[in-house]
């Protein structure tokens, strides 16, 4: 059982207590850069009526070939918060476990919740960590969302790769495809959106990052595959239903169809 | 030429047990139980702030007696352990029976060779199971003895009194608020009442949520105590 003497004690930092122990993460690996990785794409965050939506594609890419079809880059990090990340697939789901345990870590040790802000402050400074094998390509770059209890409202950050910690008042887009994503919510983004407009926004959004991004997935009904699609309000965390979204992404067709 | 002091090792152990034992009942009990929703603790603690009863894990709970700073910091380790083993193998891989053996051998150390002074607190480590014969509670005294409870037990305080008052009129299987009742009556003992201000309550909910530990605030309790 780890046991520290007052001042060796690593507080109540999960990445911290990892190094004490001796435990290397897989976002502590030295780089090398010629190695092909798989590659997550676009996500995206917006804000509407009663708090955020998060959503992203599905696919990861290593080079030319999809590497996997199902990847889920957007997460939950605690009730009213998640995190999506974009960038080399093993240390951005690295990073976002210790990011989940560092947030149930924190509330256990000190026995209270951190601030929003806080928590966005904690995933700086990981993204920072991350800062040397991003300088070799492995590049990780995560959305925040979350819904400020104090506040009342939902609330987003992005981040580049030295960590730097952005708040956005509207919408946020990251990853290959999220030039794309970004100009169809900033034309479609209003401030008084309800549910069905927001989810329909975004899933447009990342229907044409995928349409012009070979690196993004879109809608894969093939396969029964949908973009993950959350909303983060009051009432916590509740992701959007593929019956949901394969509706959606039927009208979506349509409209496209008779362009 | 001094003499070197001379005591037998039985005269050593037997003052650090009762130095412990001592340290031990001044401070206020809890009562844990196992209830049909899965575990309920509850202390005899006035402060809102400084908690007796905590959460380690999924389905783990810790609760102490006896010096604050000395089991406040056995709590963070147990946290620390069950988080690192959580993150290496996996979330499954954490149960109470591991903790409560690292709790004893620690106590255990601390007791016979290594400390001072014996550290003044006893334990529990709570499990809750799917079913209530899966449940586990774990009971770890000042000297690193670790006791395998069941049903329900008592920590710390006049702990005989209140093991006499729980054995007369606890019932196994029973529903939440009755439990509380019995254990808050057993507690309080005689002609003494607590109200819910003076109690901190927590349980292990055998609920399929990942996440099983939730504190009962002073309204819910006194709703329950009705």
């Amino acid at each position: 059982m780890p046991l520290f003497r007052p001042g060796d004690d690593p507080g109540a930092s999960f990445p911290e207590l990892l190094k004490r122990v001796g435990l290397p993460s897989a976002m502590d690996l030295p780089a090398a850069t010629t190695m092909s990785l798989p590659h997550a794409t676009t996500c995206i965050a917006l804000r509407w009526a009663d708090g955020v939506l998060m959503a992203g594609d599905r696919r990861a890419t290593a080079g030319h070939f999809i590497s996997h079809r199902s990847m889920e880059k957007v997460v939950q990090a605690d009730d009213f918060s998640g995190v999506a990340i974009a960038g080399t697939a093993g240390p951005a789901m690295e990073m976002i476990k210790i990011f989940q345990l560092q947030l149930e870590y924190y509330e256990k040790v000190e026995g209270q919740l951190l601030s929003l802000e806080g928590k966005a402050n904690q995933l700086s400074a990981l993204v920072r960590s991350n800062l040397p094998a991003a300088m070799q390509g492995m590049i990780v770059v995560p959305i925040f969302a979350g819904y400020d209890t104090e506040q009342r409202r939902g609330r987003l950050w992005d981040y580049d790769a030295t960590g730097g910690r952005y708040e956005e008042l509207d919408f946020v887009s990251t990853g290959s495809g999220g030039m794309l994503a970004g100009t169809v919510l900033r034309v479609g983004w209003r401030s008084d959106l309800d549910r069905d407009a927001a989810i329909r926004l975004a899933a447009a959004a990342l229907w044409e990052a995928a349409d012009a991004d070979s690196a993004t997935g879109g809608p894969d009904a093939l396969r029964g595959i949908y973009p993950i699609v959350a909303t983060i309000t009051a009432d916590g965390w509740n992701r959007i239903g593929d019956d949901v979204l394969a509706s959606t992404y039927q009208s979506i067709t349509e409209e496209v169809r008779a362009r | 030429m001094s003499m070197p002091f001379y005591m037998s090792p039985e005269q050593v152990m037997k003052d650090r047990a009762d130095y412990a034992r001592k340290g031990i009942a001044r401070g206020r009990a809890l009562v844990a139980a196992q209830v049909a929703e899965g575990i309920l603790i509850v202390a005899d603690n006035p402060s809102s702030t400084l908690r007796k009863v905590s959460e380690i894990y999924d389905r783990i709970a810790f609760a102490g007696v006896g010096k604050y700073n000395e089991f406040d910091q056995l709590r963070v380790a147990g946290v620390r352990a069950a988080e690192l083993k959580g993150y290496q193998y996996s979330r499954e891989d954490v149960d109470a029976r591991g903790l409560a053996n690292q709790y004893a051998q620690i106590l255990g150390d601390v007791f016979s060779t290594s400390g001072p002074k014996p550290l003044e607190v006893e334990l529990l480590i709570a499990e809750v199971g799917s079913t209530l014969p899966d449940d586990r509670l774990f009971h770890v005294l000042y000297d690193g003895t670790l006791l395998d409870e069941r049903n329900w037990c008592v920590l710390g305080g006049d702990a005989e009194a209140i093991a006499q008052r729980m054995a007369e009129s606890f019932v196994a299987e029973s529903a939440m608020d009755a439990c509380l009742k019995v254990a808050v009556a057993a507690l309080a003992g005689g002609d003494r009442k607590l109200s819910a201000t003076e109690l901190e309550v927590a349980t292990l909910d055998r609920s399929g949520r990942r996440r099983c530990f939730r504190r009962l605030d002073h309204a819910t309790v006194t709703r329950m105590l009705g």
